[in-house]
């Protein structure tokens, strides 16, 4: 682990499920100030102790819960709920309407990556890292050339 | 006109049999099965079962050559996204998303999507000018409700009766069109006077109509 505790950010989070709790306990742990907004508030107990943010409970979409979140002062917005179209339209509203210098979104279904470039939100697929992971390893077993995911869906 | 609804309930099923009695040819876009077969019962339009916000299913409901996309599903984000989709990816000149939380009326624009009718905002609108005073009637709202034109009976409380128009100054951007007095129509310039039981068609915009009203009605 790097250790450089140089620069604490202010990162707002969307999504308590598995991914988004991990995040939050990992940046919240290397001493970044963690915003995290979920619908649902049972969701915030797979939050550890360890986690010293913020916890608010309502639905990231609305313009009024991100400004609740002061997520026009954030230096980062992830966006990673189960819900694409979700996760979509929240990182748009971060890095268009309240000027987010760095924003992600989780892309749950592959087939809808090629709509989040095409709008331009930098995405992270879990599935995709998992399959691209999975070829490497085999390929490496099986001395095969690597071959790439298939990223150019058909619409 | 070639118009693709997505969406479901009774909203979309009323919405497309008024359509396709105007001759429009309507596409829903549903993902309920249950519904889909309700919608092909009783209605004159290609029904596809499927999720709107896929560009595979609004290519399947012919988003190429429609003239029209409307998204009126529940949640905001989809609406959202399923009039993105259509715009840059299918060049469908006309896109109107329905939204919810009214904060979309400012934000959709931002992300592309001009058309935004925010069903919270109108009622809450048509309430509030609905309950203050029974003498106006709304006529009409242009221009997504920016311009108002509403017909107001003065009363003899009206504190305004007698009085030359140019003597009336009314806020910025409002106007007294018209005045209807009996079957006479008048349009009026400075020296008009009002009276009792005359109509006026006032010509508002949102930041000035009440404002506008309260000083023709006297009421507080």
């Amino acid at each position: 682990m790097n250790e450089k505790k140089s620069e604490t950010e202010y990162i707002v989070i969307a999504g308590c499920g598995r991914l988004g709790a991990y995040l939050a306990n990992q940046l919240s742990r290397q001493g970044h100030s963690v915003v995290m907004i979920d619908v649902d508030d049972a969701k915030f107990r797979n939050l550890s102790a360890e986690f010293s943010g913020f916890r608010l409970e309502g639905d990231a979409s609305e313009l009024a819960m991100l400004k609740q979140a002061k997520a026009d002062k954030a230096d980062k917005l992830i966006a990673v709920t189960r819900d694409d179209n979700l996760n979509l339209a929240v990182a748009q509203i971060a890095r268009v309407v309240l000027g987010v210098p760095v924003v992600v979104a989780r892309v749950n279904d592959p087939q809808r990556e090629a709509i989040f470039r095409e709008l331009g939100v930098h995405t992270v697929c879990p599935l995709l890292l998992a399959h691209d992971d999975l070829m490497r390893r085999f390929a490496a077993t099986a001395g095969l050339s690597l071959p790439a995911a298939e990223r150019e869906m058909q619409p | 006109m070639k118009i693709i609804v997505v969406g479901g309930g009774r909203v979309v099923y009323f919405l497309s049999r008024s359509f396709t009695s105007k001759g429009h040819s309507v596409t829903i876009v549903s993902r309920d099965a249950e519904e889909c077969q309700w919608f092909a019962r009783r209605l004159k339009a290609t029904i596809i079962l499927g999720d709107g916000s896929f560009p595979r299913i609004l290519d399947d409901a012919g988003a190429d050559n429609a003239d029209l996309v409307l998204a009126i599903t529940p949640r905001d984000e989809d609406n959202l996204i399923i009039c993105q989709i259509a715009e840059r990816r299918f060049g469908v000149p006309r896109t109107v998303a329905v939204v919810s939380d009214p904060d979309n009326e400012t934000v959709f624009p931002k992300l592309g999507v001009k058309n935004v009718v925010s069903i919270t905002r109108i009622l809450s609108t048509l309430i509030e000018e609905q309950a203050g005073v029974e003498e106006l009637t709304n006529l009409l709202a242009l221009a997504e409700g920016r311009v108002n034109i509403a017909e107001l009976e003065l009363t003899k409380e009206c504190p305004v009766l007698g009085l030359p128009l140019a003597e009336i100054t009314l806020p910025e951007s409002a106007l007294i069109a018209c005045v209807l007095r009996g079957k006479d129509v008048i349009v009026p310039h400075g020296a008009t006077t009002l009276s009792v039981g005359d109509r006026v068609v006032l010509v508002t915009v949102p930041e000035t109509h009440g404002k506008a009203v309260r000083m023709l009605t006297g009421e507080a």
